[in-house]
């Protein structure tokens, strides 16, 4: 076990390096250090100011290593603030990233994390009885809904939801957010329930295929044969035996609860990470971009190895050697 | 300026490629019998896909010249399509409501009165025609990105699944590594990266997608080496390359044809979040959706465009979902054996 976990935290290492060199390569030598200046600038700002807020950003050094400049370059630089989690000052306003990381948690979290348990308790339930009714009609209904609901865009829902409940009906505020834990639930209602629709068509299909293919192994037959019930089939042979791509889908969700949520943050007006990520792409920030990039992969890598350790605790078949 | 040509000669391609496929799968019993059972299930899924095809590859064979619709002189310059030239040209100077007979605001006078069937958007443009011209968009994202990544991901996938060691480690490291950056973000980066273009989107999109079916064909390879045909083709003394490109990949074509059905929806989706974002292609569905947040908060509400372009993109995703889910049924051979 204890080596296991080590060979897992290194393989994980190993890859955080790995995308800490393409995010190097993406904002450093595709777009140079000039280009990101240019954008903060504007076009027409003379060589001079361009160079001035190269050296105040810290994009003045050379990109690469080479002899003279072995450990005073952009790229061990680079490396050095990542995982220090020094991630300096925003390039379009000079604010610190990490002080709008920490304040933009809060807010994010509050958002995902009932959205995230709300999703699971709904969609697991929904699909465990979709394929308790395999081949009736219930089924063949439940598959073409999950598939309707899987092609309507992510934008009509919002867009729709919010003009039928926010505009329409009135029942919640449009958009807007307050820390208060009195009113905190009048701005989030929306949003997660929004959330959980989204989600829920792909969410059933896959966890109907899953109990399906869990239903038709042996044990279940043999389960069947020797005069279980139907519903003790499903949650003691069915249920148990589908945790392992439950669980991978569900434990490697978890650590992007705190990347926040895009779409809905900024469309709600939820000050979180989602909506710190939005202003950067519409504000050409690479700094703020590619600082939640690697905190995004850092939460997956660190998931990945999650899930990992959750199977042994699932499944006693898994040795973790 | 020679753009419409190109765009006339991928047409062409198109057609060919079809007609070369249409002939093979006459040829081959499986194939064949594969989509009478996919006609037969999906006819309806089919057909629409057919039409949203048919709307794309008219919007994109153009000439110049000879149109008795183009406003201007300078449009009588542009190459046109077939849509520009049947749907295109009823320019009003700001909103109408469908079938209107004076504008939506104000009720000045139409140029075209009763000629909107679905309105006009902020500067006048026919939101009917804006539509139809929203498929070509969509099926060039589809398949732009599919053609980069598909390829990519069986080039990758087979040499890894194939050749295994030192490959299979740098390839399998190249995957995680991109598969442990967040999609969207990535997404996002890599257009802010390259510039707002179609293509750009593209690229963007493939990059982060292509991982996903390189797994499945590297998995799929390290079964199929293992197999006796393979084996048997090795101590004949085929070459390596004979037996990846007659034993190995015709066996991975139903994947590659489940796996781009299936990526296609996702695609056209994405795109659409893209346009949100303000970094998605000009002319797209997602783009006329982004415009209808401002619409709806108008009064009275100007609800037709995000009704055309919404129900526009829904039928096209529907449709391809519901055909990607019975090819998978048709084509999967562990499907297959449970019908028996």
């Amino acid at each position: 076990m204890g080596a296991y976990v080590i060979r897992r935290l290194s393989y994980g290492a190993v890859v955080v390096f790995g995308v800490l060199f393409l995010l190097f390569i993406l904002f450093f030598a595709v777009t140079s250090p000039d280009d990101i200046a240019r954008k903060a600038l504007g076009e027409r700002v003379p060589p001079a100011v361009v160079e001035q807020w190269k050296v105040n950003h810290g994009y003045d050094k050379p990109l690469f290593p080479a002899p003279g400049h072995w450990a005073d370059n952009m790229l061990v630089e680079h490396y050095r603030r990542m995982l220090t989690f020094d991630f300096g000052r925003s390039d379009a306003d000079d604010t610190p990233i990490l002080e709008r990381i920490r304040k933009g948690m809060g807010p994010s979290l509050a958002l995902t994390i009932p959205l995230f348990v709300l999703s699971v308790l709904v969609a697991i339930p929904l699909s465990l009885l979709v394929a308790f009714f395999r081949e009736t009609y219930i089924d063949r209904a439940g598959v073409i809904l999950a598939v309707l609901a899987m092609s309507v865009s992510v934008l009509l829902y919002i867009i729709g939801a919010q003009y039928l409940v926010g505009k329409v009906l009135h029942w919640f505020p449009i958009s807007g957010f307050d820390s208060d834990p009195r009113v905190i639930v009048r701005f989030l209602a929306l949003p997660i329930m929004i959330g959980v629709a989204n989600g829920l068509g792909g969410d059933i299909r896959f966890y109907r295929t899953v109990f399906l293919e869990e239903s038709n192994t042996d044990y279940v037959r043999t389960a069947r044969a020797k005069g279980c019930g139907e519903i003790r089939i499903m949650s003691r042979h069915v249920f148990r035996n589908s945790l392992i791509p439950l669980l991978t889908r569900i434990v490697v969700a978890i650590p992007f609860l705190f990347t926040g949520s895009l779409l809905l943050e900024s469309f709600f007006g939820i000050p979180g990470l989602g909506a710190i990520t939005v202003d950067a792409i519409q504000g050409n920030d690479f700094s703020v971009l590619r600082t939640m990039v690697y905190i995004g992969s850092l939460l997956f890598v660190v998931g990945q190895i999650l899930t990992d350790l959750s199977y042994a605790l699932v499944d006693p078949r898994v040795r973790l050697e | 300026m020679e753009s419409h040509l190109a765009s006339n000669g991928i047409v062409a391609a198109l057609f060919l490629a079809a007609g070369v496929t249409v002939w093979m799968v006459r040829r081959s019993r499986l194939w064949s019998s594969a989509f009478v059972s996919l006609w037969r299930r999906r006819r309806f899924a089919l057909l629409v896909t057919g039409v949203y095809v048919a709307v794309a590859l008219l919007d994109s064979v153009a000439w110049v010249g000879g149109d008795s619709l183009a406003v201007d002189t300078v449009a009588r310059h542009e190459a046109r399509s077939v849509i520009d030239r049947v749907f295109g040209g009823n320019q009003e100077k700001s909103y109408s409501a469908p079938f209107a007979e004076a504008e939506f605001y104000g009720g000045g006078d139409l140029r075209y009165p009763g000629r909107h069937w679905l309105g006009t958007d902020m500067i006048g443009r026919d939101i009917f025609y804006l539509t139809l011209k929203g498929a070509r968009v969509a099926l060039l994202i589809g398949g732009l990105t599919s053609l980069i990544a598909i390829p990519l991901a069986l080039l990758f996938g087979i040499s890894a699944g194939y050749f295994g060691g030192r490959i299979d480690d740098v390839v399998f490291f190249l995957m995680t590594t991109l598969a442990s950056m967040p999609g969207l973000l990535l997404l996002i980066a890599l257009i802010m990266v390259m510039g707002k273009s179609t293509l750009a989107v593209c690229v963007a999109l493939a990059v982060t997608g292509w991982v996903g079916f390189c797994r499945v064909s590297r998995g799929e390879t390290l079964k199929l080496r293992e197999l006796e045909f393979v084996s048997a083709a090795r101590s004949l003394g085929v070459s390596e390359f004979q037996i990846v490109m007659r034993h190995i990949l015709p066996n991975l074509m139903h994947l590659v044809i489940i796996t781009f059905v299936l990526m296609f929806s996702g695609l056209v989706l994405s795109e659409a979040i893209l346009s949100w974002l303000g970094i998605g292609v000009d002319g797209s569905w997602g783009q006329m959706i982004d415009q209808a947040r401002n619409e709806l908060s108008r009064d009275p509400i100007v609800w037709w465009n995000i009704a055309a372009s919404g129900t526009a993109l829904f039928g096209l995703i529907l449709a391809v979902n519901f055909v990607g889910d019975a090819l998978r049924d048709v084509l999967d051979p562990r499907t297959i054996e449970d019908e028996r």
